[in-house]
């Protein structure tokens, strides 16, 4: 489902002295539906920087990306966007939505994307809400407001109303209590069981060991120029 | 008359208001710009009427001058005595008997023939303008027909008045082509347009002439549910009686005592000679 | 799939200055682009070219029309243009005044495009005024009411009601939140992105602002001097631009 070939990453910062930083080389993994892999390595080994490139908010460099039928590195920006729209989800660590909007229209925006009808979408999102423990009586209000804990829920609803076939997960358990990081764990599982292929970074060892499969460290991909 | 060219215009200009007008006829509705002169006569008294008028008599015309339908207003009678003494030709009140009629406001009561000319005097030709100020616009609306914005005017005055309270100068589309100002009649007379008789438009200070020719098809603007409705007081005619013809209201004291007479001044006159009567007719006669 | 909007090569010149030149893209059913660069950056010479407000001296402007499939825009008649432009196209202005007819009701104004179209049943249009003004969110009891007598905002959205009740299918926006409060601009983004998704429109926004655009669009054309110098998935060039220019006004705002 998710398949990766060389990828390699650098950035150019062009307004200093076009300084060339290379952050990734030689990165291959393979996701198949229903297994879930956790990227390891210490901070700043290019955990982040590998799921965005697999979302196709950094670009790649050079080799293939490919989810579902897609080439990530090399796609359209509307194949990208239909791509994200059906196929692949991210929960990212931070929640970024238009103000104002109520946190149930934020949860179930994805679905209406794919055109589920209003109702429908909304019973879906009220359940996901329900189920990660956000008040009922915050659901009309906007989540810019919210505590970091309950932002990070939110997200983490928004980004399971829709059954994606694969998953990115960037630290879905970080700041939840252990009741909520329950629920997510469940979350997960059940994406698994429809048969998501998921990727995650889990700095929580027992969510990671609960739920992946097996581990890829993201260490082997550094270029060894800026080591 | 001796010193004047015939009709105060010279054959020239004449020549040049004449091609306008054979062009307004030959295109229904549309505004021929002319080189408009100065009349001896300020802007708002008629100087557009006055110029079409000067360029078609003939020294055997008849003609008739009115003003709110009346003979007898200070306008009417200034432009009937410009010709009388600029022109030589003859004059008369009874609309049948006149060749060329110039008016101001209205369409006289009795139907016209095929060998009259009417003439209407037009403050502001452009029907468009009340919503868009740009003429480079307005001729660009008319030249692709996107005349949307005529209705416009219409929806405002039912959303205010609850009804289209356009009283005068009411739009008209003119042998489904261009949308036309017919000058400030009441709407009471645009169903009249589609006559025997042909009408030329003159705006002096706009300097625009244009044209309906005799038969042609004449149809107000309006909505599907609020039609055009030509309405007038609804009373008959206090000295002569009719019913059917357009009536000034007037304020006969402090009382609050007031009769409704023909604005055709003609009109009313000739029915009270034929022994029609109204209310007041017997003492005011 | 057809695209929407196809622009080759467009290019237009002030005598010997660049407005904007060799601009190309695809723009598809449904998608929102952001064009974003600084004042003199080409970019609303580039929208008004796309527009028809200017003829540009170089390029096609291919658009998909309901009745001839695609067409090129700078080349067809005047008149289909400007049938265009009040029936599959909008035209969202910076300032509502530009956009709107002031001395004229909001029922009016939301009116004028149906009626140009040919509708000529007051009730109907009184009807749909009424439902477009509800959904801009302003209360229908203000419909006789003159724009002058409303807030910027409230401008704003009518003039977005007046633009939209034809149903158009490409929405070109000049800076459509410029000018505005911070609390109104989002629930005019609010509003924007409703109607998009539920009318599947396609839009183009010139802004300068990263964060409408971050909300707005999916895609992001950044220009400089005339010229396209990025462009791409619109979160794609704001978080790992790639050209010098558009890294330096990513690094340049306070926080998007």
């Amino acid at each position: 489902m998710i398949e990766l070939n060389n990828v390699s990453k650098s950035f150019t910062l062009h307004n200093q002295g076009s300084a060339v930083i290379p952050v990734m080389e030689g990165a291959s993994l393979s996701v198949k539906p229903g297994e879930c892999v956790g990227l390891i390595g210490a901070s700043g080994a290019g955990k982040s920087t590998l799921m965005r490139v697999i979302y196709g908010n950094y670009l790649a460099a050079s080799g293939s990306v490919m989810v579902g039928g897609t080439d990530v590195a090399t796609a359209e920006p509307r194949e990208i966007l239909e791509l994200r729209r059906h196929t692949l989800g991210y929960v990212s660590q931070f929640l970024r939505v238009v103000p104002r909007v109520a946190t149930l229209d934020v949860v179930a925006e994805p679905l209406l994307a794919v055109g589920t009808p209003v109702d429908a979408a909304r019973d879906k999102a009220a359940s996901l809400l329900a189920q990660l423990n956000i008040p009922e009586r915050l659901w009309g209000l906007s989540p810019t407001t919210f505590s970091g804990g309950e932002q990070q829920r939110v997200n983490i609803a928004r980004g399971f109303a829709h059954d994606y076939p694969a998953l990115l997960l960037d630290e879905p358990t970080a700041s939840l209590d252990a009741q909520n990081r329950a629920t997510v764990l469940e979350l997960i599982t059940g994406a698994k069981a429809r048969g998501a292929a998921i990727v995650g970074i889990f700095h929580d060892e027992a969510a990671r060991e609960q739920v992946c499969d097996r581990f890829i460290d993201v260490s082997a991909f550094t270029p060894r120029s800026a080591a | 008359m001796s010193d004047y060219n015939f009709a105060y215009l010279d054959e020239q200009t004449k020549r040049m208001i004449r091609r306008a007008i054979l062009k307004g006829l030959a295109v229904p509705g549309y505004q021929v710009p002319f080189a408009s002169r100065e009349m001896p006569m300020p802007y708002g008294w008629g100087t557009g009427g006055v110029q079409v008028s000067a360029a078609t008599l003939t020294p055997e015309d008849t003609l008739k001058v009115i003003d709110q339908g009346a003979d007898d207003t200070t306008n009417a009678v200034s432009i009937r005595k410009f010709f009388e003494r600029t022109a030589g030709v003859a004059t008369t009140e009874e609309t049948a008997k006149a060749s060329v009629i110039q008016t101001r406001h209205r369409i006289p009561e009795a139907e016209l023939s095929e060998d009259q000319i009417l003439v209407y005097q037009v403050p502001i030709p452009e029907p468009l303008r009340f919503l868009e100020p740009r003429e480079t616009e307005t001729r660009k609306m008319h030249a692709l027909q996107e005349y949307g914005l005529m209705h416009v005017k219409l929806y405002e005055d039912i959303s205010q008045h609850g009804a289209i309270a356009t009283a005068y100068a009411y739009p008209v589309k003119v042998e489904g082509r261009y949308v036309m100002d017919p000058s400030p009649i009441p709407k009471f007379d645009n169903p009249k347009m589609e006559m025997a008789a042909i009408q030329l438009f003159g705006a002096g200070r706009e300097q625009r002439i244009y044209a309906v020719p005799p038969y042609t098809k004449v149809v107000s603007l309006d909505f599907e549910d609020y039609p055009f409705e030509a309405s007038k007081a609804d009373h008959p005619c206090d000295l002569c009686g009719a019913e059917d013809s357009y009536l000034d209201e007037v304020i006969l004291d402090d009382a609050g005592n007031r009769m409704f007479v023909c604005s055709d001044t003609d009109y009313c006159r000739s029915r009270r000679e034929a022994g029609h009567s109204g209310r007041l007719g017997e003492e005011a006669a | 799939m057809t695209p929407l909007l196809q622009v080759k090569n467009v290019a237009k010149m002030y005598g010997a200055r660049i407005g904007c030149t060799d601009v190309s893209f695809d723009l598809y059913p449904g998608e929102v682009m952001g064009i974003v660069g600084e004042s003199g950056s080409g970019k609303s010479t580039l929208l008004n070219s796309l527009a028809g407000h200017l003829t540009p001296d170089r390029g096609e402007v291919i658009f998909d029309t309901r009745a001839d499939g695609p067409v090129d825009t700078v080349t067809m008649s005047e008149p289909q243009r400007r049938m265009l432009s009040r029936t599959d196209w909008a035209f969202v202005h910076q300032h509502a005044r530009d956009g709107l007819r002031m001395s004229v009701s909001a029922g009016g104004n939301i009116g004028e495009r149906l009626m140009a179209v040919g509708d000529r049943h007051y009730g109907s249009i009184r009807e749909r005024a009424a439902d477009w003004l509800g959904r801009v969110e302003i209360a229908d009891s203000r419909i006789d009411d003159r724009p002058s007598a409303f807030s910027g905002g409230m401008q704003q959205r009518l003039q977005i009601a007046r633009n939209l009740v034809t149903g158009p299918r490409l929405v070109f926006m000049d800076e459509p939140t410029g000018g505005l409060d911070v609390s109104v601009q989002a629930r005019l983004l609010d509003l924007l992105r409703g109607l998009v998704r539920e009318m599947g429109l396609s839009a183009i926004i010139v802004t300068h602002d990263l964060a409408v655009v971050r909300l707005l669009a999916d895609r992001l054309m950044v220009m400089k001097d005339g010229h396209v110098v990025e462009s791409g998935l619109t979160d794609q060039v704001l978080d790992d631009p790639q050209h010098g220019y558009t890294q330096l006004l990513v690094s340049s705002v306070l926080q998007v």
